[in-house]
């Protein structure tokens, strides 16, 4: 299976971990974080300059991981030790990440072309799988876990869970890095697969991945986080597969992906809302029409029993 | 054993809005102690449960257990010896995670988190025999959402996941006012039995001066930032309504102010 279908495949299971970081705080930590525009260009950042360098390919993709690791984790602390809008917090990192990435890359585009790769000699589509479904389920074991739970328990409600004694600022910082992690590592393998990292790779990346965290969910549902990070990763894989048919249409241009990303996620935004309103409009009318029915035909037996025993 | 000494704390100090939610206030629990806690409007009571659970620090003035100080330690640190439950039925647990998943988190209250997994064959067998105690059927909903639940049945599931640990001390701050007469009823039957059965040290704020007079060995009464009664459970028992009506206007010189007071 090559061709675009292929490709879309390949490029969903590459950008699955970078949505998966998205569920982490848009679902999970209910944190709308935009340190993953920045954080994804990081990882591709880190893994390029390593490998460019020489470095083992998988030992810069682990160091990728730890760069979105500290840049979540900053992200964190400035929200809640340095108590700034969550979403603040997000732009803040996100810009700041911008001059660093291009610190760590010394110039706006690395190419790894004839560089050797954790995908030199193997192919995507056997590599990835693997990978995802084992970070997958990684992620389903550690929600589990009691640190799992409370950092669950922190975007449920953190009161609550502040009264049992987790520190929820902890938790929230965990969740954030935890998060940005996946985004940068992501960032790394994408950057692998397609042979460079670009300083401006990473824009609109949040919306790509809520894309798929929503497209995900509406698809193959979310009742419990087994499921939940499933239909995250095939979600991505989707989102992947409508791009690929979109930019099959003629008069679209490549330029027009973000725009046509966008259109997805509010039109996944706003069905599940319109849906419900017309549903709940027609049963309430259904019902309003039943008990009118009802009460049309109880006030006519009362009424010909009056008749009857005047 | 928990004391509270000379513990004030006032709003908005030096504005015009200002105003005294406690001032001066000495109170020491004894072990095994149930406290009713009435008072009129901003009478100091909720100020007083957020002082002792950290959520607020007093202007002057310490909180012990057990002898030691905790007046500066942070609400997550003091949970280890707190347990709590609200007035809300939602607030005391997590809504979209199950039964045995609050249960879970509840069970490690006030201890590291770290990898163990939170559901464990051995913990569920702990949990599926308190879940009976509340003799609701909750035992064999495990896998429930907690958001399915009644506001009674999450209330229920509070109260249990505050006390099954055994805190030092309880604090229940109108834990059955947003509650219909009903489902009050079987809070309040049910935290009289765990209380009991676990010899919890209790702090109740009530607005139900019946059950005010009922439960627990010991009433205090306040107003205006100050304890202005203190009830032994010798005295308690020969307490009416009208009484303490009575006293409450003696002391203080006015009726009584509290929209929301139930008389039983």
């Amino acid at each position: 299976m090559h061709g675009w279908f292929g490709g879309a495949v390949e490029l969903g299971l590459l950008y699955a971990l970078m949505a998966l970081g998205v569920y982490i705080t848009f679902r999970i930590l209910d944190f709308p974080d935009l340190t993953v525009d920045g954080s994804f260009t990081t990882g591709a950042g880190i893994a390029a300059v390593m490998i460019s360098h020489g470095a083992e390919p998988w030992l810069a993709t682990l160091a990728a991981f730890g760069g979105g690791l500290a840049a979540g984790a900053l992200t964190g602390i400035l929200h809640t030790k340095g108590k700034i809008n969550g979403l603040l917090s997000g732009i803040l990192m996100m810009i700041a990440l911008y001059s660093i990435n291009l610190r760590i890359m010394g110039r706006p585009n690395i190419s790894l072309i004839r560089s050797e790769t954790i995908f030199t000699g193997v192919s995507v589509l056997v590599i990835m799988p693997i990978i995802v479904i084992a970070i997958k389920l990684l992620l389903d074991v550690y929600f589990r876990t009691d640190q799992g739970l409370s950092l669950r328990a922190t975007g449920d409600n953190a009161r609550m869970i502040r009264s049992f004694g987790a520190n929820t600022d902890n938790t929230k910082i965990v969740g954030i890095s935890l998060s940005n992690g996946l985004v940068a590592l992501s960032g790394a393998m994408v950057a692998q697969q397609g042979g460079f990292a670009d300083i401006s790779m990473g824009i609109g990346m949040i919306v790509i991945g809520l894309a798929s965290v929503i497209i995900g969910e509406a698809i193959f549902g979310a009742k419990s986080i087994v499921r939940a990070t499933l239909a995250v990763v095939l979600g991505s894989i989707v989102y992947r597969i409508i791009v690929a048919i979109a930019l099959r249409v003629e008069w679209l241009k490549a330029s027009d992906l973000k725009l046509i990303t966008a259109i997805i996620v509010i039109v996944a935004l706003v069905f599940p809302s319109v849906r419900k309103y017309m549903k709940e409009k027609s049963n309430a009318r259904k019902r309003s029409a039943q008990l009118l029915a009802k009460a049309a035909s109880e006030s006519t037996t009362a009424g010909r029993n009056l008749t009857k025993e005047g | 054993m928990i004391e509270i000494s000379k513990v004030s704390k006032l709003f908005n100090p030096g504005t015009v809005d200002e105003k005294i939610a406690l001032i001066g206030i000495n109170l020491k629990l004894n072990p095994g102690d149930f406290i009713t806690v009435i008072g009129s409007n901003g009478a100091g009571k909720s100020t007083l449960m957020n002082i002792i659970s950290g959520v607020m620090k007093p202007d002057t003035g310490d909180v012990s257990i057990d002898g030691r100080v905790i007046t500066q330690q942070p609400e997550h640190r003091r949970a280890r010896w707190i347990g709590r439950v609200f007035q809300d039925p939602m607030a005391g647990t997590a809504p979209n995670m199950t039964i045995e998943e609050n249960m879970a988190m509840a069970y490690k209250r006030g201890q590291a988190r770290g990898f163990q997994i939170g559901v464990t064959k051995a913990r569920r067998a702990i949990f599926k025999e308190q879940l009976a105690k509340l003799g609701i059927g909750l035992e064999n909903r495990f896998k429930a959402k907690v958001g399915l639940l009644s506001g009674g049945e999450r209330q229920a599931l509070s109260l249990l996941m505050s006390t099954f640990t055994k805190p030092q001390i309880l604090l229940l701050d109108e834990h059955t006012a947003a509650l219909d007469p009903a489902r009050a009823e079987l809070i309040t039957s049910l935290t009289e039995t765990l209380v009991r059965e676990m010899s919890l040290t209790t702090l109740m704020v009530t607005h139900n001066m019946e059950q005010a007079i009922k439960l627990g060995n010991r009433l205090i009464m306040m107003d205006k930032g100050r304890i202005i009664l203190d009830v032994d459970a010798k005295q308690k028992k020969d307490l009416t309504v009208e009484r303490l009506l009575g006293e409450f206007e003696r002391i203080s010189g006015r009726k009584l102010a509290d929209d929301r007071v139930v008389l039983g």
